[in-house]
C-alpha cells in the first residue's frame, strides 16, 4: 500500500498567543528594595525568555505544546481560604513524633509554626513575607545565590512572581534536632503556583528538612506551579534534604533546585516523585568546596498518562568531592519518564568520586523511560562510574512467586517494591518511608484495573 | 493423604514434543526417584505440574485429589499442596527471604480465610528461626534478598527452608542434588529427610545416583524420551549407578527405531 503525500499546512500561532498572561502588575508589591530589584530583574529576565521547545536539548524530551499557558491565573491574597484545605494526614510528622516547626504555603497565604526551643537556638524556619520583614539582610545574603532566575523561563518566572515562599537558617554550629517540615498545598484549578524555598546552613550546622509539594486529587483543570529552590550546606555542615512531589494529576510542574555545599559539608537529598501531569525538574548538585559529599536518591512512579522528567547534574568543583546518585522509576499504563544526568569534574578537583545511576522498570507496553547518562571529566586522577538501565517485568521472578502460592498481582507489587528497596534503604525515616510504600501501593492497586 | 495422578501427558514447548505420553502416580508418604539422562523432560515434568506458561499439555492431564489441575494457575497449584523446589531459584533483589516467606505463607492463610489477618511476626520469626536451624542455616539468611548473591548450596537450602515452611503435600525436587557438594548435599537431604512422612510424597528428580544415597527411594523410575521406561525399587537406581543409561537407551531406543 503507497502512502499518500500528506498536505501539512502549518498552524502558525503568535508568539503572544503561546506564553502566559502575567503582567508586571502580578509581580508582588512591597518589601524591601533589593527584594524588588530582585523582582524586577527577574521579570526582565522572563520577559526576554520564550517558552522552552522541544529544539532546546534540555526540553527535547518534554514537549510543552499542550500547556495552555493562558489558562492559569496567580491566585488572589487568602484565595486559600475558599479551596480545598489540605488534608489533615499531610500535616503529620513524617520524620519523628513531631516536628520542630512547620511551614504551610498555600494559595495566596501561609502559615508557621516553629518550636520555641527552636527559635532560641537563633533558627528561622519561616514563610518568605515573615522573612522579607524581619530578616532582609540576611534574606538579601541569600536570595537568587544559588539558583540565578537567568536560568530559564520557569526559574525566572518563580523568582519575579512567587508571592511567598519560605526561609530556612541555621546558625553557625547548631544542630537542629527535630525535622522540619513544610508542605506547599497547590488547590484551585486554573491557578498557578509559584513558590521559592531558601536553605542556608551555616558552617557546622544540621538539620533535617522535609518538603512535600501536593495538591487534591481529582482535579480536571489544569493548574501549574514553577517552583525554586536554592540550598546552601557551610563548611562541615550537614543537610538531610527530603521532597516529596504529590501534586494532583492537573498539575503541570516545573522546577529549578540546586544545592552547592561547602568544605567538608555533607548533603543527602532524597527526592520522591508520584505526581503531577507533567514535571520538569532540574537538580544539581554543587560540590563547591574540598571534601563536600553529595548523595541523591531518587524515587518516581508514574501512571496513567503522567510525563515526569528529571535533569541532574552532579558538579565537581573542587578536589576530593564525592557524589552518589541513585534514581530508581516505575511506570505503568501510558506514561513516560525521563532522566537525564550528568557528572562534571571541573578541571583541577582531582581525586574526585561521583557516581551515577538510573534503573527503569517499565510496567507497560505502552509506557516510555528514558535514561541519559553522561559525564564530562576535565581532571586527572579520578574515578567516576555510571549506569543506566531501563527493563521490564521478567516472567521467572513472577513465575517463582506465584509457584510459592502468591497471587500474581501480589507478586508483580512484591517484585515492584523489591525494586525500589535499595532506594528504601537510603531513606533515614521510617514515616518517609512509608508515605512512599504507601504510593507504591496505590499505584499498584490500580495495575492492570 | 493426597494422590497426583500423571495420565498419559504430552507436552510441547515452542511447537516441540517433549513430553510423549507419561504416566505416574505419586501418593503422600512415597518417595518416588525419577531419573534419566539429559533432555529427556525431566525438567519438562516438573514446571508443567507446576504449571509454567511456556510449557504446552497438548493431551493427557494431571489430577491432584482426583482434581484437574492443568487449568488451574501456578499460584493455585501451590495452595493446593503442590511445591518445586527448583533447579535454578530465581533471585529477587529488594525482596527478603523474611518478607517472601511471609507473604506467602499469609496468601495460603488469605485463600483459606479471605478475613486472615496473617501469621503474627513474632510466631513466625519463631517458626522460621526453628526451620533455618533444622537446615544449618545462619538466622542471617532471613534478610538476605531472596536468591540474590546465594551460592549453589545456599539457593537449595533455601528452596528446602520454605518447602518446610509451606508444608506442601506432593513436593518435586527438581535437581535438587545439582551444583552441591557433599556437605551441602547430606544438610539439604537430611532437611528433607526430616520434613519425610506420611504426609508428603516427594519426587525426586535427578541425574545421579547420589542424592538417593541420602533420600531412600520407595519408587525408582527411569525417564527416556519423554516417557517412563522403567519403574522399579531402590534396586534399579543402583543398576543404573553400575551400569549407566547405555542399556535402558539400547533397549528402549533401539526399539524406537526398530518398531
Amino acid at each position: 500500500m503507497a502512502d499518500t503525500p500528506k498536505i501539512v499546512r502549518g498552524v502558525r500561532r503568535s508568539a503572544a498567543a503561546q506564553d502566559f498572561v502575567f503582567t508586571e502588575k502580578d509581580l508582588p508589591a512591597g518589601g524591601p528594595n533589593f527584594l524588588q530589584a530582585f523582582r524586577q530583574n527577574a521579570w526582565t529576565a522572563y520577559q526576554s525568555l520564550p517558552i522552552p521547545t522541544v529544539s532546546e536539548e534540555a526540553w527535547r524530551r518534554t514537549d510543552l505544546k499542550a500547556l495552555q499557558p493562558q489558562q492559569f491565573r496567580i491566585p488572589a491574597e487568602n484565595a486559600y481560604l475558599d479551596l480545598e484545605p489540605a488534608p489533615a494526614e499531610l500535616l503529620r510528622p513524617l520524620t519523628a513524633n513531631q516536628h520542630g516547626g512547620q511551614v504551610m504555603l498555600m494559595a495566596g497565604g501561609s502559615h508557621v509554626t516553629l518550636d520555641p526551643e527552636v527559635a532560641a537556638q537563633g533558627v528561622i524556619f519561616t514563610d518568605l513575607r515573615t522573612a522579607q520583614a524581619q530578616h532582609p539582610e540576611l534574606l538579601e545574603k541569600v536570595i537568587g545565590k544559588v539558583v540565578r532566575p537567568g536560568e530559564g523561563k520557569f526559574a525566572a518566572m518563580a523568582a519575579a512572581l512567587a508571592q511567598n515562599g519560605l526561609l530556612l537558617y541555621v546558625p553557625r554550629g547548631v544542630r537542629v534536632e527535630q525535622p522540619l517540615h513544610s508542605l506547599l498545598w497547590g488547590a484551585g484549578e486554573g491557578l498557578a503556583h509559584f513558590s521559592h524555598l531558601l536553605v542556608h546552613l551555616e558552617e557546622g550546622a544540621a538539620v533535617t528538612y522535609v518538603h512535600e509539594a501536593a495538591s487534591p486529587e481529582g482535579s480536571l483543570q489544569a493548574a501549574m506551579h514553577a517552583g525554586i529552590v536554592e540550598l546552601y550546606v557551610g563548611p562541615g555542615a550537614s543537610l538531610t534534604f527530603v521532597e516529596l512531589q504529590s501534586w494532583g494529576e492537573n498539575i503541570y510542574n516545573f522546577s529549578h533546585e540546586r544545592a552547592r555545599v561547602d568544605r567538608d559539608g555533607t548533603l543527602d537529598w532524597v527526592f520522591g516523585a508520584v505526581g503531577s501531569h507533567l514535571t520538569k525538574n532540574f537538580s544539581d548538585l554543587e560540590l563547591a568546596g574540598p571534601g563536600s559529599v553529595g548523595k541523591m536518591s531518587g524515587f518516581y512512579f508514574t501512571d496513567h498518562d503522567q510525563h515526569l522528567d528529571h535533569d541532574t547534574q552532579q558538579n565537581h568543583l573542587a578536589p576530593h568531592t564525592t557524589s552518589d546518585l541513585l534514581f530508581k522509576g516505575a511506570l505503568l499504563d501510558r506514561s513516560r519518564s525521563v532522566w537525564q544526568g550528568m557528572i562534571y569534574v571541573a578541571p583541577g578537583a582531582a581525586k574526585t568520586d561521583g557516581y551515577q545511576a538510573n534503573r527503569n522498570l517499565v510496567l507497560s507496553e505502552h509506557a516510555r523511560a528514558d535514561s541519559i547518562p553522561g559525564l564530562e571529566i576535565l581532571a586527572d586522577d579520578v574515578r567516576c562510574t555510571h549506569g543506566a538501565t531501563v527493563g521490564r517485568l521478567d516472567e521467572e521472578p513472577v513465575f517463582y512467586l506465584l509457584s510459592r502460592g502468591i497471587p500474581r498481582r501480589m507478586a508483580e507489587r512484591l517484585i515492584v517494591e523489591g525494586f525500589f528497596d535499595p532506594i528504601m534503604q537510603r531513606i533515614p525515616f521510617e514515616g518517609v518511608r512509608a508515605r512512599f510504600q504507601a504510593a507504591i501501593q496505590k499505584k499498584m492497586q490500580a495495575m492492570g484495573d | 493423604m493426597s494422590v497426583l495422578e500423571i495420565r498419559n501427558l504430552h507436552v510441547s514447548i515452542e511447537g516441540k514434543e517433549i513430553l510423549k505420553g507419561l504416566d505416574l502416580t505419586v501418593k503422600s508418604g512415597e518417595v518416588h526417584a525419577i531419573m534419566g539422562p539429559n533432555g529427556t523432560g525431566k525438567s519438562t515434568l516438573s514446571y508443567t505440574i507446576m504449571g509454567h506458561p511456556a510449557y504446552e499439555v497438548t493431551d493427557g492431564e494431571i489430577l491432584f485429589n482426583g482434581q484437574n489441575i492443568l487449568e488451574m494457575e501456578t499460584d493455585e497449584r501451590s495452595r493446593l499442596g503442590l511445591f518445586l523446589a527448583f533447579q535454578y531459584p530465581v533471585a529477587i533483589p529488594g525482596v527478603t527471604l523474611a518478607n517472601f516467606l511471609r507473604t506467602a505463607l499469609n496468601a495460603r492463610r488469605k485463600a483459606v480465610n479471605p478475613e486472615d489477618k496473617g501469621m503474627p511476626i513474632p510466631e513466625f520469626r519463631k517458626m522460621l528461626k526453628e526451620k533455618m536451624d533444622m537446615l544449618r542455616m545462619d538466622h542471617a539468611f532471613a534478610g538476605r534478598y531472596l536468591n540474590d548473591g546465594f551460592s549453589g548450596g545456599e539457593k537449595k537450602r533455601a528452596e528446602i527452608l520454605q518447602m518446610a515452611t509451606l508444608k506442601p503435600e506432593i513436593a518435586v525436587l527438581d535437581e535438587t542434588d545439582s551444583g552441591l557438594d557433599i556437605d551441602a548435599l547430606r544438610i539439604v537431604s537430611e532437611g528433607v529427610n526430616t520434613l519425610r512422612g506420611k504426609d508428603l510424597g516427594v519426587m525426586v528428580i535427578t541425574h545421579y545416583q547420589r542424592i538417593l544415597n541420602y533420600i531412600q527411594p520407595d519408587f525408582v523410575h527411569v525417564m527416556l524420551g519423554g516417557r517412563i521406561v522403567e519403574s522399579g525399587g531402590p534396586e534399579l537406581a543402583l543398576s543404573l549407578e553400575e551400569h549407566g543409561y547405555e542399556w535402558v537407551r539400547e533397549k528402549y531406543e533401539g526399539e524406537a527405531v526398530n518398531g
